[in-house]
């Protein structure tokens, strides 16, 4: 009688493909809205940095004789608008505009919120009831509503959306990190950290902080697309980045008046804001996806 | 000589919404230069609370409640928090139980322990560096150079517990309070870490305070035991004392729920019933319910902690009114389990 087969034996090592590494399994699954919207957004930054080379208009040379021409006419890929300017060329200098005013506008509330964050939830106490009201009173306003209010009293232009949209978003940053700091207080890691008698800044910036502000740079990425709406909202409100200056807000209000006849000329720089919101929002996934991951 | 450090009549309090429980209630202690002392008791008995209250460090809602934190000799319970908790982490530092929550997950070991030479003690960094790859090799990690640079979760858990160990002597501490130390580890790893904590007691002659519910890893460390209950000391004195002698009811039922292999027994003695609930006020000898010797003193009388009449040598101290029939104990309950049977 033969002996009979074993399908596992526990003395034998088992087949090297049975021992694969869990890093390598990991790494073959695909994050595929990180790759996305990282791939989708770079394409229009790419777009937005190269701008003269991919249109040889001026994005703000008026020329009369050739307003409202259509997309498809010749030399002018996406059509002209009212004043002959080149849509082209508009929506690719506008992304520069844009783009750069949104990114900026979110790190300062990010830095802000984050640090006012962090001090509220580890110290705790009236100064953290303080900072509680400030946030509550902030919120009870509509963010969209306060932002126009202070960018009509300090008059439009860059400068103006900066300030209002830092002391608007940073209500959101503080609270999402002094959550965050009041969960990571009671680990172990930050009491080893105290009872080390580590200066409290270093115990805040090094332990806590990089354990927390995961959350908060998830939010980032939703807060740009919002921030990136409100300015173009300021911007069809005639409050926003001034004219000439191309920005895809001031092309949708143009736009707005031929809505019946000319859709196009609001479609194209809207599509444009809905692109680059959807590529932000699949990055946001995937940073969820690849933290939750490890 | 003054001891390291002495701890007089600790109360803590846990606010509820209806009461407040008393989780602590008189706990006192003391600490030799150099040695090792332990804390046992069951989960719930306030020991983790004790030794975080004597630091300052109490979580959220619990409250200090009362008693004094003697340094050298020195109170350090009335000085501003800054001073005193400056005071006390200059000269203590602490292990945790769970390796993975104590530690940094985002911080590379090496830096972490390398950490306080360099921010509090003002090394430069290389010989920061060098200290914590010193430190490494001390608590027995293989291969310190290059474990320096892995992150938490690359270690296994007993390799997390001798990185913990070794940030906790990276402040040179006189004292390490060590919570549990070894209850996240299985028996072996157990075992060589208890070796780490007993071989630097030894050499760098560190002063150790552990608290667990295991009286058989205390037993392998210290030379000198508290017993608590409830959230009170109910017997202390030497280890050797304590194993064959105990002198309160409670030690010698822990005891004999613990397989001993010189002396089979048939049965392990459990101790019946449940602690008191801490949060209404107690008469009695709050070990009295469970108690297979109480008799209507207990239940009516708290015994206070008191040295032992007759203790050769070594101090020792007891909190039962019958400390004097504590020989005739062993006898009692043997026959009792043989009536049962």
């Amino acid at each position: 009688m033969s002996a009979p087969t074993v399908a596992f034996d526990p003395l034998e090592p088992p087949e090297p493909d049975v021992l694969v590494p869990r890093r390598r399994l990991r790494g073959r699954r695909r994050n595929t809205p990180l790759v996305a919207g990282l791939t989708l957004f770079s394409l229009i930054a790419l777009v937005a940095l190269c701008a003269p080379l991919l249109t040889n208009h001026d994005p703000i040379q008026q020329s009369l004789n050739e307003a409202f021409l259509a997309p498809g006419a010749a030399g002018h890929p996406l059509g002209t608008d009212a004043l002959g300017r080149d849509v082209w060329a508009r929506l690719l200098y506008g992304a520069r505009v844009d783009l750069s005013v949104a990114v900026l506008a979110v790190v300062s509330p990010f830095v802000i919120g984050s640090l006012i964050g962090l001090v509220a939830g580890w110290f705790g106490g009236w100064i953290d009831t303080i900072i509680g009201r400030v946030i509550d009173v902030v919120i009870a306003f509509p963010f969209l509503v306060l932002i126009i209010a202070l960018v009509f009293t300090m008059g439009p232009g860059t400068t103006s959306i900066y300030v209002a949209i830092t002391l608007v978003g940073w209500v959101a940053y503080a609270r999402i990190v002094r959550a965050q700091v009041l969960v990571a207080k009671e680990q172990e890691y930050a009491m080893a950290a105290r009872v080390s008698g580590l200066p409290t800044w270093r115990i805040l910036l090094r332990h806590l902080m990089p354990n927390v502000v995961l959350q908060a740079i998830v939010f980032s990425m939703s807060d740009i697309v919002l921030t990136l709406l409100a300015i173009v909202t300021l911007g069809f409100l005639g409050l926003g980045v001034p004219p000439p200056t191309p920005d895809w807000g001031t092309m949708i209000q143009e736009g707005q008046q031929f809505i019946l006849s000319k859709w196009y000329m609001s479609t194209i720089p809207g599509l444009a804001v809905v692109l680059t919101g959807l590529s932000l929002a699949l990055i946001a996934d995937g940073i969820v996806e690849k933290a939750n991951r490890r | 000589m003054t001891p390291l450090l002495e701890v007089h009549d600790l109360h803590v309090d846990i606010p509820l919404s209806h009461a407040r429980l008393h989780a602590v209630r008189g706990v006192s202690l003391v600490v030799g230069t150099g040695e090792a002392v332990g804390l046992v008791g069951e989960s719930g008995s306030g020991k983790s609370l004790a030794l975080r209250a004597l630091l300052g460090m109490l979580p959220v809602p619990v409250r200090f409640a009362g008693g004094t934190v003697l340094l050298d000799g020195e109170d350090v319970t009335g000085l501003p928090a800054k001073q005193r908790h400056r005071k006390l982490t200059d000269a203590m530092s602490m292990i945790f139980q769970d390796s993975l929550t104590a530690l940094n997950p985002v911080m590379r070991v090496g830096d972490q322990i390398a950490e306080a030479p360099l921010r509090k003690l003002g090394k430069s960094r290389s010989e920061a560096n060098a200290i914590a790859v010193d430190l490494m090799g001390k608590v027995g990690i293989p291969d310190p150079e290059r474990r320096f640079r892995s992150y938490p979760h690359e270690l296994s858990g007993g390799m997390r517990q001798r990185i913990c160990i070794a940030i906790a002597l990276s402040t040179k501490p006189r004292l390490i309070l060590a919570d549990e130390p070894t209850t996240a580890l299985d028996v072996t790893i157990q075992a060589q870490v208890l070796g780490v904590l007993r071989r630097l007691k030894e050499e760098e002659h560190v002063a150790m305070l552990l608290v667990s519910h295991d009286l058989a890893v205390v037993s392998q460390a210290c030379s000198r035991l508290y017993v608590m209950y409830a959230g009170k000391v109910v017997e202390s004195g030497r280890l050797v004392d304590l194993v064959s002698a105990p002198k309160h009811p409670y030690t010698f039922s822990l005891l004999r729920s613990v397989p001993d292999p010189d002396h089979r027994v048939d049965r392990l003695l459990t101790i019946d019933g449940q602690p008191p609930d801490l949060s209404e006020p107690l008469t009695g000898c709050s070990f009295a319910p469970r108690c297979p010797f109480a008799t209507d003193r207990c239940r009516g009388e708290d015994p206070a902690l008191e040295h032992v009449e007759g203790a050769v040598g070594a101090p020792r101290q007891s909190a039962c009114w019958h400390v004097d029939s504590a020989d005739r104990w062993a006898k009692g309950v043997q026959a009792e389990m043989e009536r049962q049977h």
